[in-house]
């Protein structure tokens, strides 16, 4: 068991249950500082401009995007995943730390899940937006029709996708929403209007705190985490089968599943650091999210990071050792040398290289740094993906077709608007629903019956 | 209960309503129904329903009005006879524009011209065609045709018009004033029997021929050195040795359908021939030509004469005859001149040079090889490129002087391509009756006092002598769309004969070709049949080779380089393969067409040798001035000769219509008059940089194949010992290929492709055809640089690179950059049996079918562009933008008119869906149903898609490889066969032979060296 002696207390500032509740609820119960509102005139705008991006899109056609013969994806997949990568955070620390016994989790799963939430619903955007018929987008959901029937492609992975996605997003938002309920009828408990009351009393669903509902609430969330935890695998699993089905150098990979699943939890967990780092700055939260939980994640991404380097360099050793013309060609001329080299090289550096950084106790002690390498290992991860999908289809097997491939403003706008939704959703997240899982803290509080 | 009523009709109503239910007629089945329902649906009275019928009417009509065109749909009571709806009538015609001729067929749907294919009955091009013929259909529906004529500018009708012109000539005919006919080169022999008839009747009358590219020279050297004032006819196909110089017979050259047939023959390794005729070619840009030689060499135009003369003197001292003074040759032609000797009347040397001494010296190497009257020869003489260059020049004198009455312009622009377009317009102002014939307002026509517009040539009827005793015939393929007359009709109107061009050319067939046969035995079997054929041959009596006058030669020797020397940066001007001289230019099929070379579209440009571009630094899209005049943008041109630099002509058009207008610069400008001949080649010229760019629009920007075994390439020598030479990889890759999955079997049909590499010469007549057939989009220039071009075939081209350890930071020094080989692939949908796009849609709407082919169903298509992503060939489109009916893309889908050129039979792809090649299936199935109806089997060679039946090379051969006799199933017995990329094990149903150079084995090893 867990020995506080050891390891030093998960909750500082020796709180009592009461404490955790009202502190937790603090920010929420004040008015809404000035900061709130800016962020969110900020997000709304940069979703205005991802809205009208969108509409030029649907109205005009995806010939308003930077792609052409060659390169038939761009940054819409790029982006989709990266965000889905994003969104493996949440459902990776509730379900993997449980496994691990990392108690420590308690305090920061709300906000990863509810990360996991916004962002999955970022990268399920993607998908969508990049058809050229979106008004047809039905045709990829397999029911019964007078067509024939006809159904979907059950080969395709883009088809997987759509699949594992669904089930991820609904999984993840019913485990998020159902370790809210307990949380969510503390904050009717203490509403002094009645309106609020009534909103948090329906989206509790009148939870009492009967030893009875405990029980089965424990039961569910158990159940549920046991259920998304093959899903976490699953969703980038497939994600990477779109490129690894394929025949393309670069992508015809079999190291992709699971290097793309580590990838994913590598760039979740840097974006939890980020998160986390502002909101127990902003919220004083040092008690609850303490240096000894920085740390924690730090030494997880140490570990992940050489996952990633050993990912890449199996990469490029498989390349050289098929002795495959395109395989050479992409990983040598076009990736380590060649036209995409400052992508390949952002990519290793930020996601191989700097992590390292994280062997040394001080760098984990230093918060600025550590929240600017997680920011580093977010960008690392996106360029990832650019790498992947740009250079293995810009440069592909017939030299005839090589082209180049820049973003246009459109593009650009709609990946800001995602990241607006992201920041919108974050905002009002942090506005409306209790950002740490107080009841599970309360369960932590007192780790042993020592006392 | 008290009953209100407001009229006696409602009165009389309400009565009618108190009548029991059981006694009104029943106006419908009511049985099964209860005697409360009976009731409840006799409620429902006349009343109701005439306002249900109004509503629904008036609703059905605003809804229909709101957003429903108008159909006009009127049925067949009188069927005419050959019309089916649905079904395609097909009529022989001939296409002469004045540059190319070809014999052709014009494919009619539903009363519409939609494709124009090669008569295969022709014995001059056997079915071929090039890309400007196919792409000619386009012009009948170009809505910048004039559709009545004009007088100063406006409108008037056919008799004011006849009127006034009849009156304006017969005054001038009592003066004694000069008329003038300026035409293109004519070849119908009716239409000069018209210029006879007009003759007869203003006496005063000339007829002058005005080519927009001169082959004058050749002419006039003809009748120096032979004394026949004549072109005369080629015939590439017994040549075991070719030499060109500075001269694209594949391409532009005087008969370029006919040479390409021709050249395939030579080059063919397919019919149990062993052996291929070896191409030599000396040139001063890279040419379609050029870039199928075996050898090449690149020359500064100035150097050509010498290098003839050396070659000249080299034979004619082996033969014996006079040599003349020159200075020794920049290349060894020793090899060359070996190898004409040897080849005695089997080789053949060209120019295409305006230059009457390199016309004389070409003449006098032919005779002395043997070839007069065995490659080449006056028997057949071609009547092609009439135009004398000196007439012309004396005509603007005249006009200047007022000399000129009447000027009659057919057919000819040269207030465009005229060197001093000035000089013309401002002769012209001195001529009081000017009148064009002119179809569109174009530079020359716009001028003109009276335009009487001619006929599109699908709406007209005609006949040609394109070589003596060799003619067709050309028909009507639709009642003409416009208020126009034929310009025959008009001018015999004007001469007071009243016949219509019809009966004209028939009586003159009547008179003149049908006495010189003995198949038929009444004239309307001969007519019937002939047009029906399209072609007629006459054969001729004995014919002597005239022999060739060397004092000519010899009296032109001390002139020959009394000029002073080049100097300078030395310039070409040629034709671009696409758009020719630029008649065409109004044609958005023709300027979206990649230049074969360059692959740049919608632009001309100046080529440039990157070694000079570079030493002098200009580089690619640098704007850069000519002359201190002429902007334009260069190109980096690997094979250009170092010092020079080309420009094509066609471009800079003014008023050449919508699309036309102001595209690239107009070069004509650049031509001279030197020596009594035009010339397309200019020294010393002066370039500088203006500092800014100018983008170009290439569809491949990438040009070497990185080592790759994508076109694979032998030499004659390796391949007569080892007919598998070159493509050793193919049989292991077939042996590594293994596969836990079998090789899927076909059970009816095998639809494959093969394609010679060898035959190939990437001319991109297939491109346009495709185009044509399958309604491909035009999208435009911004979007081509945006790498989104629609075609379904595509011709890629490499050039040769330098060894790997060679290779720089510029691309354009990694290949060769002064001399290199050059490769044409045509890529088209493979159509694999083990597709990567097929698994990969998320919606199967590409799946495979029965008969081996890669199919699309639009329909189906969300638009993922997955399957794009994992072609690795790259041969799937995806419409970025709504290509029809779109203001931004106002080529030939967005007006009424220009859409019925639309084969009915494809249907226009909506935005955002892929497409791609589908091998013709509305062809296949057609064919197919037709055998099916007949209980028949199908036969080989009897469906051919769009791009194996433009090829005037017949490089693509269509079929059923289940058919083991198929042309198909035999070219992929070949041993020379390979599939492209088929390492990717995506059975791929394109299979591709091997390219065969004729070089010696030594200069293979160096290059095999080099490519590896």
């Amino acid at each position: 068991m867990y020995d506080k002696t050891i390891r030093g207390v998960l909750i500082k500032g020796d709180k009592t249950y009461g404490q955790i509740t009202s502190e937790i609820l603090a920010p929420q119960e004040r008015k809404a500082p000035m900061w709130w509102f800016a962020f969110m005139t900020l997000f709304t705008i940069g979703l205005a401009f991802g809205v009208y991006s969108m509409y030029v899109t649907v109205t005009q056609g995806i010939g308003t995007w930077g792609l052409n013969n060659s390169l038939g994806w761009g940054w819409d997949i790029i982006n989709f995943v990266w965000w889905i990568g994003i969104g493996h955070a949440g459902t990776a620390f509730s379900i993997f730390l449980l496994i691990l016994r990392q108690r420590w989790r308690t305090s920061i799963n709300r906000a990863a899940e509810a990360m996991t939430v916004v962002a999955v619903l970022c990268a399920g955007l993607y998908p969508m937006i990049h058809m050229g018929r979106i008004w047809n987008a039905f045709f990829i959901m397999p029911y019964p029709n007078s067509r024939g029937p006809l159904w979907v492609n059950f080969n395709s992975p883009l088809f997987w996708d759509v699949v594992a996605i669904s089930t991820y997003l609904m999984a993840s938002a019913t485990f998020w929403y159902i370790g809210m309920i307990p949380d969510l009828a503390s904050v009717r408990d203490r509403a002094t209007s009645k309106i609020k009351k009534a909103i948090y009393g329906f989206l509790s669903f009148g939870w009492m705190g009967s030893a009875r509902s405990w029980l089965r609430f424990e039961t569910t969330a158990l159940i549920l985490g046991g259920l998304t935890a093959p899903l976490v695998i699953a969703v980038h699993s497939i994600v990477s089968m779109d490129f690894a089905t394929s025949v393309m150098a670069g992508w015809h990979t079999t190291v992709f599943p699971p290097y793309f699943v580590v990838g994913a939890i590598f760039s979740g967990f840097a974006m939890v650091l980020t998160l986390m780092i502002i909101i127990r700055k902003v919220f004083k939260f040092q008690d609850f999210v303490t240096d000894g939980h920085i740390d924690a994640i730090g030494r997880i991404l140490t570990f992940v990071s050489l996952i990633m380097g050993t990912a890449y360099s199996t990469e490029i050793f498989m390349a050289w050792y098929s002795g495959a013309e395109g395989e050479i060609y992409t990983f040598f001329h076009n990736r380590i040398a060649g036209d995409h080299t400052k992508a390949f090289w952002t990519m290793v550096s930020c996601n191989a290289i700097i992590p390292q950084l994280f062997w040394f106790k001080k760098i984990r002690k230093n918060l600025t740094m550590v929240f600017i390498i997680s920011i580093i290992i977010n960008i690392g991860m996106w360029f990832e993906r650019y790498v992947i999908i740009v250079t293995s289809l810009t440069k592909d097997y017939l030299p005839s077709n090589w082209a180049t491939y820049r973003p246009t403003i459109i593009e650009i706008g709609i990946y800001a608007g995602t990241l607006s939704i992201f920041g919108l959703g974050v905002l009002l997240f942090i506005r409306y629903i209790p950002m740490m899982a107080m009841s599970e803290l309360k369960m932590i509080l007192k780790p042993t019956s020592k006392k | 209960m008290k009953k209100y009523w407001k009229s006696l009709d409602e009165l009389k109503e309400n009565q009618e309503g108190n009548i029991p239910a059981n006694e009104v007629a029943p106006e419908f089945s009511i049985e099964g129904l209860t005697e409360d329902e009976v009731k409840s649906k006799l409620k429902s009275n006349r009343r109701d329903f005439l306002k249900m019928l109004g509503f629904s009417v008036s609703t059905a009509a605003l809804a229909a009005s709101c957003e429903q065109p108008v159909r006009k749909a009127i049925p067949f009571l009188n069927k005419p006879e050959e019309v089916t709806p649905g079904t395609a009538s097909h009529y022989a015609s001939t296409f002469y524009d004045g540059n190319d001729y070809c014999p052709v067929v014009v494919k009619v749907r539903d009363g519409r011209p939609i494709k124009i294919e090669g008569n295969e009955l022709s014995s001059i091009t056997e079915g071929g065609t090039n890309a400007r013929i196919q792409a000619s259909v386009l012009g009948l529906y170009d809505s910048y045709r004039l559709n009545h004529p004009l007088k100063n500018g406006q409108k008037t009708d056919w008799t004011t018009l006849d009127s006034e012109i009849t009156n304006a000539l017969s005054g001038i005919n009592v003066t004694g004033g000069k008329i003038i006919i300026l035409s293109a080169s004519v070849i119908s022999p009716s239409m000069l029997r018209i210029f006879e008839e007009f003759k007869t009747k203003y006496p005063n009358t000339e007829v002058i021929y005005y080519d927009t590219v001169s082959y004058s020279a050749m002419r006039k050297a003809n009748f120096e050195t032979f004394g026949k004032e004549a072109v005369m006819r080629y015939n590439f196909a017994d040549t075991e040795v070719i030499a060109g110089f500075n001269c694209d017979f594949l391409g532009s050259w005087l008969s370029p359908v006919e040479y390409a047939l021709q050249y395939s023959k030579s080059r063919d390794l397919t019919n149990g021939k062993n052996t291929i005729s070896k191409h030599y070619q000396f040139e001063s840009w890279m040419s379609l030509t050029g870039s199928n030689a075996d050898i090449r060499y690149p020359i500064k135009p100035s150097d050509e004469k010498v290098i003839l003369a050396n070659l000249y003197n080299y034979i004619a001292a082996k033969s014996g005859t006079p040599q003349i003074q020159v200075q020794a040759s920049p290349v060894d032609i020793s090899k060359l001149a070996e190898d004409l000797m040897l080849h005695q009347g089997k080789s053949l040397t060209v120019s295409g040079t305006n230059d009457v001494h390199i016309q004389t010296l070409v003449n006098a190497i032919n005779f002395l090889t043997g070839n007069q009257g065995s490659t080449l020869g006056f028997e057949r003489s071609s009547n092609l490129k009439k135009g004398i260059d000196e007439r012309f020049e004396m005509l603007l004198g005249e006009m200047e002087q007022g000399k000129v009455d009447a000027l009659f312009v057919y057919n000819v622009n040269p207030a465009y391509d005229y060197y001093d377009p000035a000089k013309f317009i401002n002769a012209l102002k001195n001529v009081k009756l000017s009148v064009s014939f002119g179809e569109t307002p174009d530079e020359t026509t716009k001028l003109c006092t009276y335009v009487c517009p001619d006929n599109h040539s699908l709406e007209s009827w005609g006949d040609a002598e394109p070589f003596t005793g060799i003619y067709s015939l050309a028909q009507p393929c639709i009642q003409k769309l416009f208020d126009t007359r034929q310009m025959g009709e008009s001018l015999l109107k004007w001469a007071g004969n009243t016949m219509d061009i019809h009966s004209y050319i028939q009586k003159y067939w009547e008179e003149n070709l049908y006495p010189k046969q003995s198949e038929y035995l009444s004239f309307t079997d001969f007519w019937n049949h002939t047009l029906q054929k399209g072609v007629f041959e006459v054969q001729l009596g004995l014919y002597a080779c005239p022999l060739y006058n060397f004092d000519y030669l010899m009296s032109l020797a001390p002139l020959m380089f009394a000029d002073k020397p080049a100097s300078g940066l030395e310039l070409t001007l040629y034709e671009k393969v696409g758009l020719g001289t630029g008649k065409m230019a109004n044609n958005p099929w023709l300027q979206e067409l990649p230049d074969p070379i360059t692959k740049a579209v919608w632009d001309n440009y100046l080529a440039l040798s990157p070694t000079w571009a570079k030493e002098n630094g200009f580089a690619m899209e640098d704007l850069v001035k000519i002359n201190g005049t002429m902007e334009l943008p260069v190109m980096l041109q690997p094979g250009q000769p170092y010092g020079t630099a080309a420009i094509a002509i066609g471009y800079g058009r003014t008023d050449g219509g919508k699309v036309a207008n102001n595209l690239g610069k107009n070069a004509f400008v650049l031509a001279s008059f030197i020596n009594g001949s035009k010339q397309y080649s200019i020294s010393s010229i002066t370039i500088e940089k203006t500092g800014s760019t100018y983008p170009l629009a290439t569809t491949q920007t990438h040009h070497q194949m990185e080592g790759r075994p994508l076109v694979r390439e032998t030499v004659l020598g390796k391949w007569q010992q080892n007919p598998e030479s070159g493509n050793e990889l193919h049989r292991i890759t077939e042996e590594k290929a293994v596969s836990l999955y079998k090789k899927p079997h076909y059970d009816s049909f095998h639809w494959e492709l093969a394609i010679d590499l060898n035959k190939c010469i990437g001319c991109s007549a297939c491109v346009i055809a495709c185009q044509a057939e399958n309604n491909v989009a035009v999208i435009g220039k911004e979007e081509v640089r945006k790498k989104r071009i629609m075609h379904w075939i595509r011709i890629d081209r490499y050039y040769s690179a330098v060894p790997p350890e060679k290779i720089g930071p510029d691309e354009f020094f990694n290949l060769e950059p002064e001399n290199p080989e050059v490769f044409h692939q045509p890529v088209m949908c493979q159509h694999c049996d083990n597709a990567p796009c097929e698994n990969v849609c998320p919606v199967a709407a590409t799946p495979h079918s029965k008969e081996g082919l890669n199919q699309m169903a639009y329909n189906r298509c969300i638009g993922t562009r997955y399957c794009m992503n994992n072609c690795p060939y790259r041969v799937r489109r995806f419409n970025w933008y709504r290509y029809a009916d779109n203001e931004k893309f106002d080529y030939n889908f967005n007006d009424e008119l220009s859409k019925m050129v639309l084969n009915p039979d494809v249907v226009v792809r909506e935005r955002g869906v892929v497409e791609k090649c589908s091998m013709c299936i509305q062809r296949i199935q057609e064919k197919k149903l037709k055998a099916k109806n007949e209980n028949r089997m199908l036969e080989d060679g009897e469906i051919n898609v769009a791009c194996a039946q433009a090829c005037p090379t017949k490089a693509i051969v269509f079929g059923n490889t289940n058919d083991k006799e198929s042309r198909v199933s035999k070219l992929f017995d070949n041993a020379r066969r390979y599939h492209l990329l088929e390492e990717l094990h995506t059975l791929s149903s394109v299979g591709y032979l091997t390219k065969v150079r004729n070089k010696n084995v030594e200069d293979i090893n160096e290059n095999s060296e080099q490519h590896s």
